[in-house]
């Protein structure tokens, strides 16, 4: 069922993956600060804990989910599926033809970040350094939304072949905007959570939607067009982020002023 | 017992977490594209797979990753020597970047639309030439990166403007960068921070800011990750440039 050469392909690329960082850190450790690690035995074994299981993670993956998720994005970006469903009544479809591309893009956005490993790993510390004020979930779905929403609208900027600068200017002057007025706590970490969202779980499936659409929409150029949904994914986390923020710190706001008004 | 009762429950919050993955694939693929969920044994054994992955990853970041990552911030902070922790910034940044798998892929990809395009020869060597180098400029932007994320911790200073400032460089560099690598640019910004940079450089960073007097570890702990995606859409619309 499971070869193993495949598993110990993998499991050595993951370990390659890691050298580089481990020498990194060693070499450091032992000419630089010259001080012994504390816990070596505790921090190896996290090593191997950590690479084993982003091995088995990966080849359950490509076991169970990515080929199916990869035809599934083919799928329904063929025009045969896009026909079946067709809304608009002329013989070339029109943007909502594209309903359920928009759709997926939208849920496969949202539920791959829910399990990316690395935003689980961000929000843990922030839970930790916010002494708990900033919710492991809350953080994620909200990251998670913000990606759904930036894939959907990547994938409809696709199909009408709009340029993808007028996109990522307008998210940034929105950033900024939200920025003057988000609570400061949360900005440095609303940042950040643009670059982790995108890894092991979003990229290979984001990336067959994306190639998928560029290569089926008439007029479109995979080579050029295929590119950049990962761009509206590390984009609109910051938005919703901060908008978290802004919502809970208004809501906190009102319920104040109420409990105030009570008391009067 | 305890640690029975400890590890069904991590892997039963790794369920939770796949659990939304699981039910949009199973939607699109037996209600809105109506076909048979094929070799489902397969299915459930990579799933299973998935599942203890994911708990062993978290297991590792909490004995390894994060420990590490904070010891060492503090160990810097403690030596007191500048020099050496940027050093370090910049090797953590630059060596993690140029080995990066995705990394790898996308300059391939990126290497395939320069030539169609005309920006570079239509052959083997030029395109290998092309991708590597478009490598070695993303992982020198990401060490540099982490490099001005640590010293802003050192000193202080306020992320807005640091980001807002990155954010006009790439509007300007969008004018004038060639069309055909703007895309390219935006997706590395994404692509270069990896599942086991992630945690250690966030480790790094809050580490740094709680041993250091004056810094709060939630406003100058977090960022570095935002310098790690910013430059490199800059640095490969200038490669870009500097190529055409």
């Amino acid at each position: 069922m499971i070869a193993w050469s495949h598993f110990a392909e993998i499991f050595i690329d993951t370990v390659s993956d890691v050298v580089p960082i481990a020498s990194i850190i060693f070499g450091f450790q032992f000419a630089v600060l010259r001080k012994p690690i504390a816990n070596p035995a505790k921090v190896m074994l996290g090593f191997f804990y950590v690479i084993l299981g982003l091995s088995l993670f990966l080849i359950g993956l490509d076991l169970a989910l990515f080929p199916l998720g990869e035809t599934m994005a083919s799928q329904l970006t063929a025009p045969n599926f896009i026909k079946q469903f067709q809304l608009s009544l002329g013989a070339n479809f029109e943007w909502f033809d594209y309903y359920w591309v928009y759709l997926f893009a939208f849920f496969i956005g949202f539920s791959t970040t829910i399990a990316e490993p690395s935003l689980i790993a961000v929000a843990l510390k922030a839970n930790q350094v916010s002494g708990g004020s900033i919710s492991v979930n809350g953080l994620r779905i909200a990251v998670a939304l913000g990606v759904a929403f930036g894939i959907s609208l990547g994938s409809y900027r696709i199909v009408v072949g709009d340029p993808i600068h007028y996109y990522i200017i307008f998210g940034y002057v929105v950033v900024v905007i939200q920025t003057f007025y988000a609570p400061k706590l949360i900005i440095p970490l609303a940042y950040d959570s643009g670059g982790v969202t995108t890894s092991t779980v979003t990229v290979p499936l984001v990336a067959a939607l994306g190639l998928g659409l560029a290569s089926t929409v008439p007029g479109r150029n995979p080579m050029i067009d295929g590119f950049g949904l990962i761009a509206f994914a590390s984009l609109f986390p910051m938005i919703s982020v901060m908008g978290y923020a802004q919502i809970t710190q208004w809501l906190n706001k009102e319920t104040k002023r109420e409990d105030e008004e009570n008391a009067l | 017992m305890e640690a029975m009762t400890a590890l069904l429950k991590a892997l039963f919050g790794s369920l939770r977490d796949l659990m939304p993955i699981i039910l949009v694939i199973a939607f699109f693929q037996l209600v809105v594209l109506q076909e048979p969920l094929p070799n489902l044994v397969s299915i459930l054994f990579g799933l299973l797979l998935v599942v203890f992955g994911l708990t062993f990853f978290i297991f590792g970041l909490e004995m390894g990753l994060f420990p590490i990552g904070e010891s060492m911030a503090q160990a810097f902070a403690r030596k007191g020597s500048v020099f050496w922790l940027l050093i370090f910034a910049f090797c953590l940044g630059f060596g993690t970047t140029v080995a990066e798998p995705a990394l790898t892929a996308v300059a391939g990809e990126a290497a395939e639309v320069a030539a169609e395009g005309g920006m570079i020869l239509n052959d083997e060597l030029a395109m290998e030439e092309y991708a590597n180098g478009l490598r070695y400029t993303v992982a020198l932007s990401v060490g540099i990166a982490i490099l001005l994320g640590v010293l802003r911790i050192l000193k202080g200073w306020p992320i807005q403007y640091m980001i807002i400032g990155g954010y006009i460089g790439v509007v300007i560099l969008t004018m004038f960068a060639p069309p055909s690598i703007i895309g390219v640019a935006y997706d590395s910004g994404g692509v270069t921070t990896s599942t086991i940079t992630v945690p250690l450089v966030t480790a790094l960073g809050v580490g740094l800011a709680s041993a250091i007097k004056g810094r709060n570890p939630m406003i100058d702990g977090f960022g570095l990750i935002a310098f790690a995606s910013l430059l490199p859409m800059m640095f490969v619309m200038v490669y870009g440039m500097v190529v055409a």
